[in-house]
């Protein structure tokens, strides 16, 4: 895929040191194929700092494993025998809500559907990115997630854009219905393909700056109360 | 039902094929015509089969209906008896109103004749049956009846057609008719048909007894819907059953016939020049876009690659697509808004697709190339990154003027801006911004 110098780089990325960092991960994806696919671009924890702790292939075990084994990050997929990934997340919002060790989901999905995309994201996942993401992007994306923050896809931040867009009701709640000029910036960039370092770059301004513009666009996304939401997912059911 | 139609369209073909006198074939069989009738299709479906001009079955019938009304009552008997089917005559033969029209403008003319010649056959047949009355002479007593028997006639005329209808549409798939209409045409050949033989009860004097006899009718009526109603629910049933696992037949028919088609083609493709890592990842996009498309996109969207995108969002994805096939980088596209295209947002396209191009052969090894589509209000964005080595304009050696022709100067000649630019990272962008043209809102 990507140049294998890299490999070591998203670690520093994301501010923590290389090597010493790790995260354990939970595997949720209903085709083996993938998951051993995954495994082996990421699981080399000497290497990646990823350490995967479990793996699941449908809701019922998935809910089991993450309850066993509690890692800080669980990758999910959209698609799942039982429910899909929504159900998992509903399943598992005490332990998404657990103050000293939270688990975090990044959904992972081959699907770039609006609508299952803003569901996931709306059923608590911290981010959403397509299973073309290569390996060290992927790496990176798990480590931003574990420190909490959100990890948006430049598709994730078109469909973002475009829902808070595309409004003619009046917002019901002027705080979390629209997006500032600044959110909406930096929502274009990651749209336009830009790294979140090349972001701070580009509007001078920090990486943590990026990083807490993005949460708050997460924050809107999950909280809004706006119908048109889902329902502009819902009808939007292009690629 | 199947094996019917099935046996219509066996039969029904060949029928066109007659008129050259073709090789034998097996017996031909008698239909009623289901285009360009008038009422049953039984004159078009005798002509087609007696190898007569309609006109000729036509007048026969009308000359047999003054004779006592035998041609009511044979049009009825061949009404009843005989299928419908697709062809009889008119394909080739002449006919008062086939022959001014011969190619395919012709199925339509025809095909919308029915309900005027629908009209037209009824007030001739009010026409005849008039004359009819009026001239024959059977005695005082049954002349009273003549009347209520027309109404009735014209009832069942009524509900037989629709019949003939709703079991056309079944097999053609054609002509939704919408469902008030039906009722309405039903109820109406019901009071027809119960006023002409309620006339005939009073004419015979018994009215007094109508409403006994009513009474009794309803009861009887009653009683029959209690035996036979399960019944016909059970096979109302059935049979939608059996169109349900019909019409689920036929989608997973589709399904692998796509499958087929395009997944396992490429699935050998691949195969086959598995050593070729570009051909095998160009094949690789090539059919995800393909299998995307055709699994999430509604019906007839842009399915067709033939026909032009008229939306701007359509039109990146097309040339997105087109350069990914071309050039065997990926491509990935966000388009946020849409609007129609208009004459600069075309080509603003254009420039844009030179600069995916550009992106895909000077910055395609640093990984996939980038799109954005904006449309915000009357502007309308479009970014293309890369992630390539990157290029300085004012270095760019005289033989890339593509660059400078066909994006910079195409935009700025239709009044838009275009800019180059390093991104901090590596690679190169290109940002064109446009305004749409004023005319559409």
């Amino acid at each position: 895929m990507s140049d294998p110098t890299e490999a070591s780089e998203p670690v520093e990325a994301t501010g923590g040191s290389a090597g010493e960092r790790r995260v354990r991960v939970v595997l949720v994806d209903d085709h083996r194929m993938f998951r051993t696919g995954v495994q082996a671009e990421i699981g080399r924890t000497e290497e990646t700092g990823v350490e995967v702790v479990g793996e699941a292939a449908d809701v019922d075990q998935a809910v089991t494993v993450i309850t066993a084994t509690r890692p800080e990050v669980v990758l999910l997929d959209v698609h799942l025998p039982g429910g899909g990934g929504v159900e998992v997340l509903r399943r598992c919002a005490p332990l998404m809500a657990d103050a000293e060790r939270p688990v975090r989901f990044l959904a992972l999905s081959v699907s770039d559907a609006a609508e299952d995309v803003i569901g996931v994201i709306r059923g608590g996942a911290r981010g959403y990115v397509t299973k073309t993401i290569t390996g060290t992007d992927l790496v990176d994306s798990i480590f931003r997630v574990q420190d909490g923050d959100a990890v948006f896809s430049p598709r994730l931040a078109g469909f973002v854009l475009d829902a808070f867009a595309s409004t003619d009701a009046p917002p019901v709640d002027e705080d979390l219905d629209r997006l500032t000029q600044r959110e909406r910036e930096v929502l274009r960039l990651i749209a336009r393909g830009y790294a979140y370092k090349e972001i701070a770059k580009q509007l001078f301004i920090s990486v943590k700056t990026v990083e807490s513009h993005v949460s708050a666009v997460l924050r809107k996304l999950q909280l809004s109360n706006r119908h048109e939401l889902t329902r502009w997912a819902t009808a939007r059911r292009l690629v | 039902m199947p094996r019917w139609a099935a046996r219509v369209t066996i039969d029904g073909m060949p029928e066109a094929a007659t008129a050259p006198l073709a090789e034998p074939r097996p017996p031909r069989k008698l239909y009623r015509s289901s285009d360009g009738r008038w009422l049953g299709g039984v004159a078009r479906g005798l002509a087609g089969h007696l190898g007569l001009p309609v006109i000729w079955v036509r007048l026969v019938f009308v000359g047999l209906f003054m004779a006592d009304g035998l041609g009511a009552l044979l049009y009825a008997a061949f009404w009843f008896f005989v299928p419908l089917g697709i062809g009889g005559v008119g394909s080739q033969r002449p006919s008062p109103f086939t022959t001014e029209t011969a190619s395919d403008g012709r199925r339509r003319l025809v095909a919308r004749k029915p309900d005027k010649g629908q009209i037209v056959a009824l007030l001739l047949m009010v026409v005849v049956a008039m004359v009819f009355v009026g001239s024959v002479d059977v005695g005082n007593g049954a002349k009273a009846y003549l009347l209520p028997a027309v109404l009735v006639g014209a009832g069942v005329a009524l509900v037989w057609r629709q019949a003939d209808n709703a079991r056309r549409a079944r097999w053609m798939e054609v002509g939704r008719r919408r469902r008030t209409l039906t009722l309405l045409r039903a109820a109406a050949g019901v009071v027809l048909v119960t006023t002409g033989v309620s006339g005939i009860f009073v004419l015979q004097g018994s009215a007094a007894h109508l409403g006994s006899i009513l009474q009794a009718a309803l009861a009887v009526l009653v009683g029959i819907t209690l035996l036979a109603g399960p019944y016909l629910v059970r096979m109302t049933q059935d049979l939608s059953e059996e169109r349900l696992m019909r019409i689920r037949a036929q989608e997973r028919a589709e399904v692998a016939a796509h499958v087929h088609d395009s997944v396992l083609h490429t699935l050998t493709l691949i195969q086959r020049n598995a050593e070729n890592a570009n051909e095998v990842r160009r094949l690789a996009r090539a059919q995800e876009r393909d299998l995307r498309t055709w699994l999430y996109k509604p019906e007839g969207t842009g399915k067709d690659e033939a026909d032009e995108p008229t939306h701007l969002a359509d039109a990146v994805r097309r040339n997105a697509a087109e350069v990914e096939d071309k050039h065997g980088v990926p491509i990935e596209v966000v388009v946020v808004g849409d609007c129609p295209l208009d004459e600069r947002t075309a080509a603003q396209m254009q420039a844009a697709r030179e600069a995916m191009v550009n992106a895909a052969k000077y910055g395609g090894e640093g990984g996939a190339v980038q799109v954005y589509a904006e449309v915000e209000g009357r502007t309308v964005f479009v970014s293309v990154r890369d992630r390539g080595p990157g290029f300085d304009l004012d270095a760019i050696p005289a033989d890339r003027m593509g660059v400078r022709e066909s994006i910079i100067g195409r935009m700025e000649r239709n009044g838009g801006t275009a800019r180059l630019r390093a991104v901090p990272d590596g690679g190169t962008e290109v940002e064109l911004e446009m305004e749409r043209a004023e005319k559409t809102s």
